[in-house]
C-alpha cells in the first residue's frame, strides 16, 4: 500500500470523526477543539495534494489565528456554560441529517459517473510546481491575479475598521424605566448625560 | 500521488454536509459560525483537489483568496456576536428575531 494511501486513510476518518464530534458535543470549547483537529487533518490533505504552501497557511491562519480568536470570544462571553440544553429542533435535526445523507449520496454517484473512483491525479505536477510550490503560487498570484490581490487588502482594512466600530464599548443603554423616572423628576431630559458622570 | 482524486472530493463533500447539519441544527451563534468554517474548509479542500487534478495552480490561488475572505468574515462575524451578546446577554440565534416577519 503506497504511503499516500496510508496517510489518507489514517487522516480521513479522523477528519470525519472530529467533524461529527463538533456537531454532537454540548460545550462550545470542546466543539472549538474538535474543529482545530479537523482543520489540522484538512491541512494534511493539502500536503497530500502537493500544496505545501497552503498546508502552512492553513495551520497558521486557521488552526492558529482563527481558532484562537474563537476560543478567545468563547472565553470572553463565557458561553461555555452550556446555555440552552433543551432542544426545540427535533424535526429540523432529522431533516438536516436526511439532507446531508442525500447530498453525500448524490455526490458519490456523481463522482462515480464523472471522473470515477479509479482516476488518479495526473503526473507532471512537479513541473507546475517548478522552483517550489511557494514560488509557483506567488508567480500565479502576482502575475495573473494581482488586481484581486490588491482588492483583498482593501477588504482586510475594511474588516479591521468594521470590527473596531462594532466592538467599541458605547455608553450604557438607558432603559425605558429609567427614562420614565427621569422624565417624571426633571423637565429637561433632552440630552442623556455622560454615563461616566452618573452617580453609581 | 496514488490516492484517487475522487476520494478527496468525497471527503470534502462529507465535511460540507456535516457543516450544513451543524448550521441547520445548532442554536448557539458561535457553533453555527464554527460550522460555517467547516463548510468553507471543505470547499477549499475541493478547490485544491481540482487544482491537483488539472495540473493548474489557479485552484490553489483561489483557495488562498478564500482563506483571506474567511478570515475577514470571522473577524466581523465574531464582532457582531460580541455586540449582540453585550446587548442581550445571549448568543442564541432564536432571541435575535427583530428582522423576522
Amino acid at each position: 500500500m503506497p504511503l499516500d494511501n496510508v496517510v489518507f486513510w489514517v487522516f480521513a476518518p479522523i477528519s470525519i470523526a472530529s467533524a461529527v464530534g463538533m456537531l454532537v458535543v454540548r460545550n462550545a470549547v470542546h466543539a472549538a477543539l474538535f474543529l482545530v483537529v479537523n482543520l489540522f487533518t484538512i491541512a494534511v490533505m493539502y500536503l497530500l495534494l502537493d500544496a505545501p504552501f497552503l498546508f502552512a497557511v492553513q495551520i497558521v491562519v486557521y488552526a492558529g489565528a482563527i481558532m484562537v480568536l474563537f476560543l478567545f470570544v468563547i472565553m470572553l462571553l463565557g458561553v461555555d456554560r452550556d446555555v440552552d440544553l433543551k432542544d426545540r429542533l427535533f424535526a429540523q435535526r432529522g431533516l438536516a441529517a436526511l439532507l446531508a445523507v442525500g447530498f453525500v449520496a448524490e455526490l458519490f454517484f456523481a463522482l462515480r459517473a464523472g471522473i470515477g473512483f479509479a482516476t488518479k491525479a495526473p503526473e507532471g505536477f512537479d513541473a507546475v510546481n517548478d522552483p517550489g510550490n511557494t514560488q509557483a503560487v506567488a508567480e500565479v498570484l502576482f502575475r495573473d491575479y494581482f488586481f484581486p490581490f490588491e482588492v483583498t487588502s482593501i477588504l482586510l482594512i475594511v474588516a479591521a475598521i468594521a470590527t473596531m466600530v462594532l466592538a467599541q464599548r458605547k455608553a450604557r443603554a438607558v432603559t425605558q424605566a429609567e427614562m420614565d423616572a427621569r422624565a417624571a423628576t426633571s423637565t429637561t431630559p433632552t440630552t442623556d448625560p455622560d454615563p461616566r458622570e452618573l452617580p453609581a | 500521488m496514488r490516492t484517487p482524486i475522487a476520494y478527496f472530493l468525497l471527503l470534502s463533500g462529507i465535511l460540507f454536509a456535516l457543516g450544513t447539519v451543524g448550521v441547520l441544527t445548532r442554536k448557539n451563534a458561535l457553533l453555527i459560525f464554527m460550522s460555517v468554517e467547516l463548510q468553507l474548509n471543505a470547499v477549499n479542500l475541493a478547490l485544491i483537489a481540482f487544482s491537483r487534478m488539472h495540473n493548474d495552480l489557479t485552484g490553489q490561488v483561489l483557495a488562498f483568496f478564500s482563506m483571506v475572505v474567511a478570515a475577514a468574515e470571522v473577524v466581523v462575524g465574531l464582532a457582531i456576536i460580541v455586540a449582540i451578546y453585550r446587548r442581550r446577554q445571549t448568543v442564541d440565534v432564536d432571541d435575535a428575531r427583530e428582522l423576522r416577519w
